[in-house]
Order: C-alpha cells, then sequence, then structure tokens
C-alpha cells in the first residue's frame, strides 16, 4: 500500500490544484503591466516601430 | 571534407552540413534499396538525391564566394533576403497548386466522375493534399518569408545563421514534397491535418528546431531594445508548432524501411491529442502567425502605428493562456468525458474576446488613415483580412456551443466556417502581405499594377462569398434533414437524399473556389512583372535613422 503523505504524492496534488491560480496570477501580473501607467510612454514608442525604419 | 584552396576557410556549418549531407545521401540510397514499399523507395530516392544536390551546392557556394557576407554594410544592418525570396516564391507556388487542387476536388463533390476512378486522383487522397498545400505549404512559406523579414527589420541585425536560413526554407519545402506527393501514392497517418508519416515527421522536426534557433538567436542579438509584439506572436508559433507536432506524432514505424507506422495513443486518449493538435494548429499556425503578419504590415501599410500596444500584450497572453485548452470541441458528443467537452466548450467561448481584441487593434490601427482603403487595394485587402479574422472567430466560439454543434458538427457548416477563416482571413492576409514584401525585397518601386491587385480582391471576395454562403446554407440544410423526424418516429430522410439536396451548393462552392483560384493567378502574373519589369527604387544614401 502507498503510503498516502508520500512527497510525491504531495507534489503531485500540489501541482495539479495550484496551476489554476498561479496562472491566473501570472494573467494578472500582465495585465497589471501592460496597464501600468508609467509603461504607457515605452508602449506607445513600441507602437510605431514598424514605422522607424529608414 | 577540406577544400580550402586559398586564404578563406569553410565555416563549421559549410563542412558540418557538407558531410552530414553526404552520409545522409549514402544512408537514404541504402533504405531506398533495402525499401518494403515504393512509396518508401521513392522517397528514399528522393532524399538521397536530395541530399547528394546539397552537399553539391553547399561545395559550389563556398568555392563561389568570397568572404562571408558583413553583419553590417555603413553601418546599417545587411538584411539577409536570399532566403525571404525562395519563401515567398513558393508560397505563390504552392497557393496555387492548393487552391487548384480545392477546386478538384469541390468539383468531385459536385460531379462525382471526376474522382476517375483511380486510387491518385481520389478524393480521399486529394483532399489532404489540397489542406496541406494550402495551410503548410502556402501558409507556412508566408510565415517563413514574413517571419525571417519582420524579425530583422524590427531587430535591426541581419537573420542569424549563414547557411541554417536556408535549410529551414528548403528543407520545409522539402517535408512539403515528401508529405504531399506521400498523401497521392496513399502514404497516409490518417490524422487530420497531422497525415505525414513517420520520417516526414522526423525531418520536420529537425527543420522547426533550426527554425526556432535561427529566429530566436536573432532576436538575442537584436539592437531595438525591445522586442516588438509581431516577433512575440512569431515566436509563439514556431514554439507551439513544436510542441504539438511532438505531442500528437509519437509513432512507432513497422520497419525503418517502410512507410507504416502507428501512434503511440490509444483510442479517445489518441482523439484527445489529435484535437489539441488540430485546434491549435489552427490557433497557433493560422492565428498566431498570421497576426504576427497583421502586426508588422497593417501599421506599415497604413503608415499608422499600432492602435493600442497594451492591447497587444493582454490579448496576446489571453490568447495564450485560453487557445490549448480549446480543442475539445472538436469532440463534442463522443466517447471524451463530458467534463472534457464542456471544458473545451467553455474555453472556446472565452477565447471570443482575445481574438475580438487583435481584430479591434487590427482594423482601429487604420484611425486617420481611412481613406486609403478607397485608393490603396493592398491595405483594403489586409483590412478585409481582419474583418473576416473577427467574423471566423464569432462563429468559432458560437459553434463551439454544444446544442449549436450537435447541429453543425459533420455539416457543410463546418467546411464554410473554416474556409472563411482560411480564404478570408489568413489567405488576405498573406495575399497582402506578400504584396507588400515581393517590392521590399526585389527593391522595387512599388507593385508592377495596383489595377491587377484591385481585380484579385474583387475576384477573390466574390469567391468567398459565394463559397460560405454555400456553405452556411447547405450545411445548415444537411444538419436538419439529418435531424428531422417523421410523425411516427422515424427519419424522414436518407442518407442519399441529403446527399442530392447537397448539389446546387456544392456547385456554387466549386465557382467561388474557381474565382478564388483566378484571383491567385492574376496575383502571381502581377508579381512576377513587379520582378521582372519593375523599376528599381534608388536607395537612399543617407544611414539609418538612429532610433527615437
Amino acid at each position: 500500500m502507498k503510503p498516502i503523505l508520500a512527497v510525491e504524492n504531495i507534489a503531485s496534488s500540489l501541482v495539479t490544484t495550484l496551476w489554476t491560480p498561479i496562472f491566473f496570477a501570472i494573467f494578472i501580473a500582465i495585465v497589471t503591466y501592460a496597464l501600468w501607467p508609467r509603461n504607457k510612454a515605452a508602449f506607445d514608442e513600441a507602437a510605431s516601430m514598424p514605422l522607424r525604419e529608414e | 571534407m577540406s577544400a580550402s584552396s586559398s586564404t578563406k576557410s569553410m565555416t563549421i556549418g559549410e563542412s558540418g552540413l557538407s558531410l552530414i549531407f553526404a552520409v545522409t545521401a549514402f544512408l537514404c540510397v541504402f533504405a531506398a534499396a533495402k525499401a518494403l514499399d515504393t512509396a518508401f523507395a521513392f522517397h528514399a530516392s528522393l532524399a538521397a538525391a536530395a541530399s547528394a544536390a546539397s552537399v553539391f551546392f553547399i561545395l559550389n557556394r563556398y568555392f563561389e564566394r568570397g568572404d562571408l557576407p558583413p553583419q553590417e554594410i555603413n553601418g546599417r544592418p545587411n538584411y539577409n533576403l536570399g532566403p525571404i525570396k525562395f519563401s515567398s516564391f513558393m508560397a505563390m507556388f504552392w497557393g496555387i497548386a492548393g487552391f487548384a487542387v480545392g477546386l478538384i476536388i469541390a468539383s468531385q463533390l459536385a460531379w462525382p466522375a471526376l474522382n476517375f476512378d483511380l486510387p491518385w486522383t481520389s478524393f480521399g487522397r486529394l483532399r489532404p493534399l489540397h489542406t496541406s498545400a494550402v495551410i503548410f505549404a502556402f501558409g507556412g512559406n508566408v510565415l517563413l518569408a514574413t517571419s525571417f523579414y519582420v524579425v530583422q527589420r524590427t531587430c535591426r541585425v541581419r537573420l542569424a545563421g549563414d547557411l541554417a536560413p536556408w535549410f529551414v526554407v528548403v528543407g520545409y519545402n522539402f517535408f512539403i514534397l515528401i508529405a504531399g506527393t506521400g498523401y497521392l501514392l496513399g502514404v497516409t497517418e490518417g490524422k487530420e491535418y497531422a497525415e505525414p508519416e513517420w520520417y516526414s515527421d522526423l525531418w520536420l522536426t529537425i527543420v522547426w528546431v533550426v527554425y526556432l534557433l535561427v529566429f530566436l538567436t536573432t532576436v538575442i542579438k537584436r539592437k531595438e531594445p525591445h522586442i516588438f509584439v509581431a516577433n512575440w506572436f512569431y515566436l509563439a508559433f514556431i514554439v507551439t508548432i513544436a510542441v504539438l507536432h511532438l505531442g500528437n506524432n509519437p509513432a512507432l514505424p513497422v520497419s525503418f524501411f517502410g512507410s507504416k507506422s502507428y501512434i503511440a495513443w490509444g483510442g479517445v486518449q489518441d482523439a484527445m491529442f489529435q484535437w489539441w493538435y488540430g485546434h491549435n494548429a489552427v490557433g497557433f499556425f493560422l492565428t498566431a502567425g498570421f497576426l504576427a503578419i497583421m502586426y508588422y504590415f497593417i501599421p506599415k501599410r497604413a503608415e499608422r502605428p499600432v492602435y493600442s500596444y497594451r492591447l497587444s500584450i493582454i490579448h496576446f497572453w489571453a490568447l495564450i493562456f485560453l487557445y490549448i485548452w480549446a480543442g475539445p470541441h472538436h469532440l463534442h458528443y463522443t466517447a471524451l468525458p463530458d467534463w472534457t467537452q464542456t471544458l473545451g466548450m467553455t474555453f472556446s467561448i472565452m477565447l471570443w474576446m482575445p481574438s475580438w481584441g487583435g481584430m479591434i487593434n487590427g482594423l482601429m490601427t487604420l484611425s486617420g488613415a481611412w481613406d486609403k482603403l478607397r485608393t490603396d487595394p493592398v491595405l483594403r485587402m489586409l483590412v478585409v483580412s481582419v474583418a473576416f479574422y473577427g467574423m471566423s472567430t464569432f462563429e468559432g466560439p458560437m459553434m463551439s456551443i454544444k446544442v449549436v454543434n450537435s447541429l453543425s458538427h459533420y455539416t457543410d457548416w463546418t467546411i464554410g466556417h473554416v474556409h472563411s477563416g482560411a480564404l478570408g482571413w489568413v489567405g488576405f492576409v498573406s495575399f497582402g502581405a506578400l504584396y507588400c514584401l515581393v517590392p521590399w525585397i526585389w527593391n522595387r518601386k512599388g507593385l508592377y499594377s495596383l489595377k491587377l491587385v484591385n481585380w484579385h480582391f474583387w475576384t477573390a471576395t466574390l469567391g468567398i462569398v459565394l463559397y460560405i454562403s454555400a456553405m452556411w446554407v447547405s450545411g445548415i440544410l444537411q444538419g436538419l434533414m439529418w435531424r428531422s423526424y417523421t410523425a411516427l418516429g422515424f427519419l424522414e430522410y436518407s442518407f442519399i437524399e441529403t446527399v442530392e439536396a447537397m448539389h446546387p451548393f456544392y456547385i456554387i462552392r466549386a465557382a467561388g473556389g474557381a474565382l478564388f483560384l483566378i484571383g491567385s493567378l492574376i496575383m502571381a502574373y502581377n508579381l512576377w512583372m513587379t520582378v521582372r519589369v519593375g523599376e528599381e527604387e534608388v536607395q537612399s544614401p543617407v544611414a539609418l535613422q538612429p532610433a527615437e
């Protein structure tokens, strides 16, 4: 019989239950980064990158 | 292999690749001799000939060349355009071939006698030839050409590698050749959009890894601090296609000298993997890759910045997080567990938002430049492609809803949906990109004729409208006929009655396909004349403007 509290059991159940909040947190972080007011200038400049070639 | 007669010496790539190809040529001759079936013998011989030719070309190129091309000339990046020209040419070639085969199989459905009772020309073999030719051969070459162009331009560096980009573009087209001739000879894994057999799959894996390395190395050595959003989309496309290809194709060949193999996955797992692959091929090959094209070519052509760079970041990551789960909507009401089907449906509906984020960003980039739609048919083509993208990414989530799917699945509605995306979105954005790219890379002032672009636009648009409206009507008609019962509870129509009802729509669809093919022939002529007789652009002597 397998012990219920074996390290691999804990690890695998953590991975299978935690990915939803982890992915959600990563996505929220990305949205925050995209909407952060101080980044606006840099993004506005990046928006015209194709036009800045010779 | 030592061939240094002067001061120049062979690069590791040149000596290594010619050695590898020499060995491969020998191994392929051996495999052809030991082959268990004729198709395998044919493909091994082709590979032997191609390997020998590669050795010849690499050595010949070495003896002809002086030093390696410089990274910069007068402080300006010395862009590598050769492989891009090759891919653009191949894109046009495979596009016409793929559209023509599409017209043939559409006509076969309307007039079955056109199967000619021959195995090689039967619908079952020509259909994967059509889908692969348009998606992977035409679309793939457009993506290769544009990605190599855009990554150099927006990173302001020469493409990484000397032989590697050539290896990618020629190697990829050799994969297409092997896969396509295989279908005609009956060599197939039978997995939709993943039909190539084990040896073509292995070859594609090698080519794709080199593609990733070339792209990534170019990004890493960039002179621009910021990685432009188009490159993010290209990178997502390259990385995900690699993962999908490996996940869906772990096959065990019956023999190393035969074409037949068996997939490692069994039963419903195989179906799940197949549609995880299949739908993400749509998401990352036909969407992410072509959105990259949109993000570079529409701002460039409209001479307007990307409407909202923030939106581009958010909808990029939303697409990445959501798309990968949508595959099960291809398996509604099958042996796949119910919760998995519902999961696929839910994620497909959520995908509507990031898809429309992309559409809004593409369309709104024209803010302040809408008048250009009147005068520039190329820009019109690009913009209409984005409109089709918006339409088909609304239709897709709707069709993924289980009750809608119970009517639409297995009917022509699906075919219509796919083609509004494929002809309208992927086709038009590719045409628009090629119309921009060809004058740029061949250093021409402009296209040979904008009038012909206009003709192409209207012919193809009419073709698409005929195609998709015919398939909507026929698909819904078909679905309703299949599910209609008599008062006594018997099915009202036999299957053959539903087939008969499709006949007029199949003719209209074939007519639409013919118009689309004619449009592409007009385009090929226009591009050919642009390269042949187009006026050369005079390079301005001033150096590249410094980045602001």
